[in-house]
């Protein structure tokens, strides 16, 4: 077979299909969304009849992939990090309960934050929940770990967390195939109590988690992924994490490198493996691409031992992701820089598209809070967020998916009125529906604006969960039919979606102002592909 | 044979068809290639960049080092100015675009821009519109910068062209014609100070 080129992403994406599963579940959030979208694409997915329609939220999709596991077949769950905090409930207990099926989790991180509110790492949670990681260092090891995760979740019987951070996930680059395996058949696990975790039962898997310990760290070191280079040059020792690596090659070539080299791919990591670093260097640098984690378990609290450098003690930045220069730095080695970037260069930030119809929505709200004063809406994250930058500048918060309303009631009960929310569609059927039961249960003095664009527009217009449910789901809740409007954001309803606005700021319960008008993208693509299939089926005729 | 070149622009304007283009090229020399892509929040008409890194030998790292890059390819002139950071003083070369994509408030004067570039060593600028304007739609704008930069690649002339047949085979023979064209004539109209 020959190379495909692709992005980390996607040579993720084809392992997995490679590796015989039945379904992928995730819900789409930034660097992780092209993984699932390959597979949506993918033709061989689709003869293999592989499930890979978009989950409410990253923890139903989560829970959907145990229940795979559970009925014998293979499944992955792709989330970005955060995602990972929502599955975080059903994800811990993965590990308690164990896998039947394959059961691989892919939470890709984004160090530097380049479209995240934090660049937390995801390996903690391998390790708090106890179960082998996996940290891919190129776009072939993305494939070829992502078909030995699913080979190791069903030898060790336990879910396998693989991560990966934005420089990887976005970049492509040449990947060779192997040969696809058959998906499962359906079978029950071997016991059927297993699943089930009554803390009779629990303890007992616990415990079964605990003994399997040193497997997991035997394995990694004899899978290959975790590899000690012998240096000449004693004086340092280098412990180098997924892409740490790559850049660490970039200024050492690994053949001509003078000190040892610790390359890690798979966690726990052996022991073995690290003592015999340890104990033939005179220091340690480690090269971790996110937080120091295995910088802070070799220096320990009281840091006695020998001098570990790395971003603990400065040697790194604290903050951010690594490059090639950090690493250059790190090591002491001489560094050209580039020319200084002039001055006349100016900020480009993101804005809403031309023509957005959140623009005109805000545009409205805008004027109607001016009549309260401002510091009163409570916002989500999503296009919208956008509308937080001049020139609208509209909302007070972004916190995380969902927060949009819980604050607000918070801020309603605290006595604000009135007190105001602004959540997309997806965000709304991802958690906003259950903080609107919250709200209706409390009769919360709030006004939930959902900008229904019929799409999840951040993340590139996937499909929306919420797509013709919104009014459904408001009245199920138990919103008041009169109290759930619906106007249509554009320039010349502007008067009109004023006066809708306020009349429900002002009312003294719940109240759901539905903006609805499509995506400008999705709207453009879809009609792009409609002027497509008509040019098709004239030329035909 | 080993060439690192950055790619910049504003979301939309199309440096992931250069990349293709670029990066199809190299593949049909039989080069290896890394291509670091920007996605997610930066496309909302905002800068965006992409790491092409092109070798005969391995590639370690996806981005390229900073004061290491061969080449910066802009489809935008002030974002051509944004990553100088990254290219090698020494030796590397600036192939911009003149046409400013002005969607900022504060958008310098495009006379102080170009003066800018013109003082860094060894520049190439074209007025890219223009002459895909010429050769028959201003869509091919970005391939006309391709052309502008297509000697300072260390790839074969021939290498770019089978890589648009390729790319651009979907949409037709015009599409294929209007992009050699344009590629053609970035090549030629291209002005270089050195
Ligand atoms: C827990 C979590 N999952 C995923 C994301 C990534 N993400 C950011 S906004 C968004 C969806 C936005 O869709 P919607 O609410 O419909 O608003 P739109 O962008 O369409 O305006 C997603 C998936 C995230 N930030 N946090
Ligand atoms: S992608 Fe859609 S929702 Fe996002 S800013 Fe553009 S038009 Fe608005």
């Amino acid at each position: 077979m020959h190379k495909l080129l692709l992005l980390g992403d996607e040579a993720i994406a084809q392992g997995a299909i490679d590796a015989g599963i039945s379904g992928v579940y995730a819900y789409p959030g930034t660097p992780s969304t092209e993984i699932t979208e390959y597979i949506q694409a993918s033709k061989e997915a689709t003869e293999r009849k592989i499930r890979s329609s978009w989950s409410a939220n990253e923890k139903t999709a989560m829970e959907s992939a145990i229940g795979m596991s559970y009925a014998g077949k293979k499944s992955l769950v792709c989330m970005k990090h955060v995602g990972l905090n929502v599955a975080a409930d059903a994800f811990v207990n993965s590990g308690i309960t164990g896998a039947n099926g394959g059961l691989v989790i892919l939470s890709a991180d984004d160090p530097s934050m380049h479209s995240s509110q934090n660049e937390q790492d995801s390996r903690f949670y391998g390790k708090f929940t106890m179960i082998p990681t996996l940290e891919p260092s190129t776009q072939q090891e993305a494939y070829d770990m992502t078909r030995y995760a699913f080979d190791i979740s069903e030898k060790f019987e336990t879910p396998i967390l693989i991560r990966v951070t934005t420089r990887l996930a976005h970049s492509r680059a040449g990947v060779q195939r192997v040969e696809m395996k058959e998906q499962n058949e359906l079978h029950l696990p071997s016991d059927l109590k297993q699943f089930i975790l009554l803390p009779a039962i629990a303890r007992k898997r616990y415990d079964l988690l605990l003994s399997k310990q040193s497997l997991f760290e035997n394995d990694a070191a004899e899978s290959g992924f975790n590899v000690l280079k012998k240096g000449k040059d004693n004086s340092l020792g280098i412990i180098a994490c997924g892409i740490g690596y790559n850049y660490l090659t970039e200024n050492h070539p690994i053949d001509t490198i003078p000190y040892s080299v610790l390359k890690i791919g798979q966690y726990p990591v052996p022991r073995k493996l690290m003592n015999e670093l340890y104990e033939t260097c005179d220091e340690i640098l480690v090269l971790e691409e996110g937080y120091p984690i295995l910088e802070e378990l070799l220096r320990g609290m009281l840091n006695k031992g020998k001098p570990i450098h790395g971003r603990l003690d400065g040697t790194i930045p604290m903050a951010g992701e690594l490059n090639p220069k950090k690493v250059a730095l790190a090591l002491k080695l001489d560094f050209e820089d580039g020319h200084e970037t002039p001055d006349i260069v100016k900020g480009r930030p993101p804005k809403l598209c031309d023509g957005c119809s959140h623009t005109d929505t805000f545009t409205a709200l805008n004027e109607v809070v001016k009549l309260y004063g401002p510091g009163r809406v409570f916002s989500d994250i999503g296009c919208y967020t956008l509308s937080a930058l001049a020139p609208l500048e509209s909302i007070n918060s972004c916190v995380d998916m969902g927060a949009s309303i819980t604050m607000a009631i918070g801020a309603a009960d605290a006595g604000m009125f009135p007190a105001i929310a602004a959540i997309g569609d997806s965000t709304f059927t991802h958690s906003g529906m259950t903080g609107l039961l919250d709200a209706v249960n409390t009769k919360s003095p709030i006004t939930v604006i959902i900008n229904d664009n019929a799409t999840t527009g951040m993340t590139g217009g996937q499909d929306s969960s919420a797509l013709g449910k919104v009014e459904d789901i408001c009245r199920g809740v138990g919103v008041e039919e009169d109290h759930i409007r619906v106007i249509k954001p554009l320039h010349r309803f502007h008067d009109e979606n004023m006066k809708v606005l306020q009349e429900e700021l002002e009312y003294r319960g719940v109240s759901v102002v539905i903006a609805r008008r499509e995506c400008i993208q999705t709207l453009g693509r879809r009609m792009k592909i409609k002027a497509q299939l008509k040019r098709e089926s004239e030329s035909a005729n | 044979m080993k060439k690192d070149i950055i790619l910049a622009g504003v979301g939309g304007q199309g440096i992931l068809t250069i990349a293709t283009v670029i990066g199809t090229a190299a593949l049909v020399e039989g080069l290896q290639l890394k291509q670091a892509e920007v996605h997610g929040m930066s496309q909302r008409g905002g800068d965006v960049q992409s790491n092409l890194r092109i070798s005969s030998e391995h590639i370690a790292s996806d981005l390229i080092p900073e004061g290491k890059a061969d080449l910066i390819i802009s489809v935008e002139p002030m974002e051509s100015l944004r990553y100088v950071n990254i290219l090698n003083k020494k030796e590397g070369w600036i192939v911009t675009s003149m046409n400013p994509f002005v969607n900022i408030p504060n958008y310098p004067a495009i006379e102080d821009i170009l003066k800018t570039i013109w003082e860094i060593p060894r520049n190439v600028t074209i007025d890219a519109e223009k002459v895909a304007k010429e050769q028959g739609s201003i869509k091919a704008a970005n391939i006309v910068v391709l052309g502008a930069a297509s000697p300072y690649l260390g790839l074969k002339y021939e290498s770019l062209e089978t890589a648009i047949k390729q790319i651009f085979a979907k949409k037709g023979e015009d599409m294929i014609n209007l992009n050699l064209k344009a590629l053609a004539a970035g090549k030629s109209y291209a002005v270089k100070r050195t």
